[in-house]
């Protein structure tokens, strides 16, 4: 059990932070502590693909004289998948902040519990 | 040789994509061009997607690949028929909502127009994305599109938009990291990304975990997205606070997109028999279904917004449809299909309509529509039309997929959903008459000091209470201009065509859209 | 927010420094095709070499480099370079993004496809640059009233 633990303590740190970034999302009751909690739960997910593509012994997915075989390069295509995912984070940051702008000026505030009392 | 045939495919999504960064270059200079080059882009978009569906029925499957790299290395794109159907719809659609759009944008949004019309394309792109591509991950990256898209347009409406954008940009955000969790997993065990090459890779691997867990992220995902019961709560705020055209835009479209995706991941990514034997996702979404059909019908009832009965009665139909899917049989898939082509008739009609309501009276509750028969007789007709589809008279679309459910329901030999059905629809018959009672036989109360003076002299005189009604203030036909008004016509023509037509419909076109193995 | 911050010595290191870092971003989006960087990249470290620019001397100095409607241009400009390569392939017969037909006088397909793949990156820096300043510029100026057009 406990080298179950140690030997896939990579997937365990993921899970651990995409729990926290979800945590953020649904307990905390500031918007923009919401926003953030989504920010760590993509960030996990990004983190995770990545550590998929690992090979024991390989290196930079960089041509480099001397290492030819496919064997000695990290596989990187989720590199690039995960390029794609970076800019849709950062587009789904960019348009929640331009929400959270309007939410502003509308409520004055950006508490839930007071934007709900405001609005009943 | 490049003809418009064989480049058809790209073409359907890259016509609206470079359309819209056109817009701010021109609209910069004039702003009452973005409408006619957004009208154009859909229009090029229309004709390309009904030459796909026509060459799709003739000669067989598409194959398109993007930087001429052959898949599984290259993205592809692929239509058959189930692709070409979606697509002709989702064209069809959003070249009449676009056509309509002028007058409302013009009132409600006069100095966003540019930018407004610049999302608009975009979202129309990404809407044609998901359903030409044939690539799990290019999938996800027009369903970030569509959504993103989907959050800007909500935010500007009045009235706690904002708010119910916001909530929809949480709650949508973890459905599309959810599908890229599946897809990351699909890829993790198999090494492909493409959709034909993981059917065929898939099979040997059904009974690891990888996959099982992979299959599960997939269908919380696309539930969330989809809005299905229970995590449709995303989904009345943002369609009630939305501006009205882009609610009559997004709601026929983007939830019926994503039940398009939950087929295509089902039935064709992996092969029915894992979807309905080895892990009975189809009997848990279709008993999710089913509570989401008497769950939505219930409280729409209650609702005096019209536009918010609409949004819970999409909750509803979305139980239709997936209770179709959930059935997974050729009648249930068959029902299921010709539902999501009457559901983008009429909820376009619908919400078309309301956005029309809105335009002209300024509000949509429900207990302000007396006499509006007599003000807006033709939208009236449409809004009629419209209800008796929801509710599934004949001889609207509506009977015809809903008899085709209840097919799918005996043959599969659950009677249960047999009763769920026949209950929504009489749920679906309570609110819906509520409105047609209010608008054409309750008569507008009578509440002015001058108009009470004209009820003592009449009533003295032996007048009866619709002559006082009608004596007090004569109701002149008072419609919205022609630009909307055509438009709705032509969706409530649509319901009715397609009713009287289905049977055709269905041998042409659904008949070979069902994913095989069924 | 953004006064002007009465302070010789950031303005100094960050006049210095600003040419450099947009010389850097340049390198980004060249190499992207075999090393790290690419066109998302270097358009995002452009874009901050600016911001760096308004945080240092005010929002003032940005409307006169850099107005909103010349950003408009620039995104609608490098995404039209994007597409605008991809429909020239199209137009010369092959399918999107086919690079190997582009009419370029070099001999060999791997070296075209390598500057099919340059031009897309530099139209998608140009893009992203753009985005990025105008996304900082729309929140920063929220407080004076927010920009209009």
């Amino acid at each position: 059990m406990v080298d179950y633990l140690i030997s896939k303590y990579n997937y365990w740190i993921y899970i651990v932070l995409m729990m926290v970034g979800f945590y953020a999302m649904m307990g905390k009751r500031n918007l923009m502590k919401k926003l953030i909690g989504m920010n760590i739960f993509q960030t996990a997910i990004i983190l995770f693909f990545i550590s998929t593509g690992v090979k024991k012994g390989g290196t930079l997915p960089v041509f480099m004289e001397g290492a030819t075989r496919a064997a000695d390069y990290v596989n990187p295509l989720p590199h690039v998948l995960m390029l794609t995912a970076i800019v849709v984070c950062v587009s789904t940051t960019g348009v929640a902040l331009a929400v959270l702008l309007l939410i502003y000026r509308r409520y004055k505030t950006l508490e839930e519990n007071e934007i709900l009392k405001s609005i009943r | 040789m490049n003809t418009l045939q064989t480049q058809a495919v790209i073409l359907v999504v890259l016509i609206p994509l470079m359309s819209s960064y056109a817009i701010p270059l021109i609209g910069w200079r004039w702003k009452g061009s973005a409408y006619f080059i957004a009208l154009m882009a859909i229009g090029a978009s229309l004709i390309c997607s009904l030459i796909l569906l026509s060459s799709v029925l003739t000669q067989g499957t598409i194959h398109y690949h993007l930087g001429g790299w052959l898949p599984p290395w290259g993205i592809e794109y692929v239509i058959d028929p189930l692709n070409g159907f979606m697509g002709a719809v989702v064209c069809i659609l959003s070249f009449l909502v676009t056509f309509s759009s002028r007058e409302s944008v013009q009132k409600e949004l006069p100095e966003k127009k540019v930018r407004f019309y610049t999302i608009y394309l975009l979202l129309f792109t990404g809407l044609m994305g998901i359903v030409v591509t044939g690539d799990v991950f290019n999938l996800y990256v027009f369903l970030e599109i569509t959504s993103l898209t989907a959050y800007a347009l909500i935010a500007i409406g009045e009235d706690g938009a904002p708010l119910a954008s916001f909530k929809y940009i949480i709650m949508g955000t973890i459905g599309a990291c959810f599908y890229l969790l599946g897809v990351g997993y699909l890829y993790i065990v198999t090494g492909s990304l493409n959709i034909a090459d993981l059917a065929q890779l898939l099979p040997p691997l059904y009974q690891s975990k990888v996959v099982l867990t992979a299959m599960g992220f997939f269908v919380i995902g696309l539930s969330i997205k989809t809005g299905l019961f229970p995590m449709h709560i995303w989904l009345p705020d943002a369609y009630t606070c939305a501006p009205s055209a882009v609610s009559a835009f997004i709601a026929p479209l983007m939830t019926k997109v994503g039940c398009y995706v939950m087929i295509r991941i089902m039935f064709t990514v992996f092969k029915p028999y894992f979807s309905i034997e080895l892990i009975p996702v189809t009997t848990i979404l279709s008993w999710m279904a089913a509570v989401a059909m008497i769950v939505g019908s219930i409280f729409a009832i209650v609702q005096s917004d019209l536009k918010r009965m609409l949004s819970y009665s999409i909750v509803a139909q979305i139980g239709y449809i997936v209770l179709g899917v959930g059935l997974a049989n050729r009648a249930g898939l068959t029902g299921s299909l010709l539902h999501i082509l009457n559901e983008a008739f009429t909820i376009g009609c619908l919400f078309s309509v309301a956005g029309a309501i809105v335009y002209k009276l300024g509000t949509s509750n429900i207990y302000q529509f007396n006499n509006l028969s007599k003000k807006m007789p033709l939208t009236m007709a449409a809004f009629l039309m419209g209800a008796f589809s929801m509710v599934g008279i004949p001889p609207t679309c509506g009977f015809f997929s809903k008899l085709y459910l209840i097919f799918g329901s005996i043959a599969a030999k659950q009677w249960v959903f047999v009763a769920v059905l026949l209950i929504s629809t009489l749920l679906n018959v309570i609110y819906f008459f509520k409105v047609i009672e209010i608008a054409y036989f309750k008569p507008r109360e009578l509440a002015t000091e001058k108009e009470k003076e004209i009820l003592k002299v009449v009533y003295a005189n032996g007048g009866s209470y619709e002559e006082i009604a009608r004596e007090a203030t004569p109701i002149r036909m008072n419609e919205v201009p022609l630009s909307m008004l055509i438009p709705i016509l032509i969706m409530a023509a649509g319901i009715l065509i397609s009713g009287i037509f289905y049977f055709k419909i269905i041998a042409k076109v659904i008949q070979f859209a069902i994913p095989s193995g069924i | 927010m953004i006064i002007q911050y009465e302070n010789v010595i950031i303005k100094t290191i960050c006049r210095m420094l600003i040419p450099f870092i947009q010389l850097f971003a340049i390198y980004v989006i060249m190499h992207g095709h075999y090393s790290p960087g690419g066109g998302f990249q270097g358009g995002v470290i452009l874009g901050a070499s600016f911001i760096l620019l308004v945080i240092a001397y005010g929002l003032e100095e940005s409307r006169r480099r850099m107005s909103l409607k010349a950003l408009t241009i620039y995104a609608s400009l490098g995404l039209f370079l994007y597409s605008g390569i991809g429909a020239l392939c199209l137009l010369m017969g092959a399918n999107y993004l086919d690079y190997a037909k582009l009419p370029l006088p070099i001999s060999s397909i791997p070296t075209i496809r390598a500057m099919g793949i340059l031009g897309i990156e530099i139209g998608v820096g140009i893009g992203v640059m753009a985005i990025m300043i105008s996304i900082f510029l729309v929140i920063a100026s929220y407080e004076t009233g927010g920009e209009n057009g």
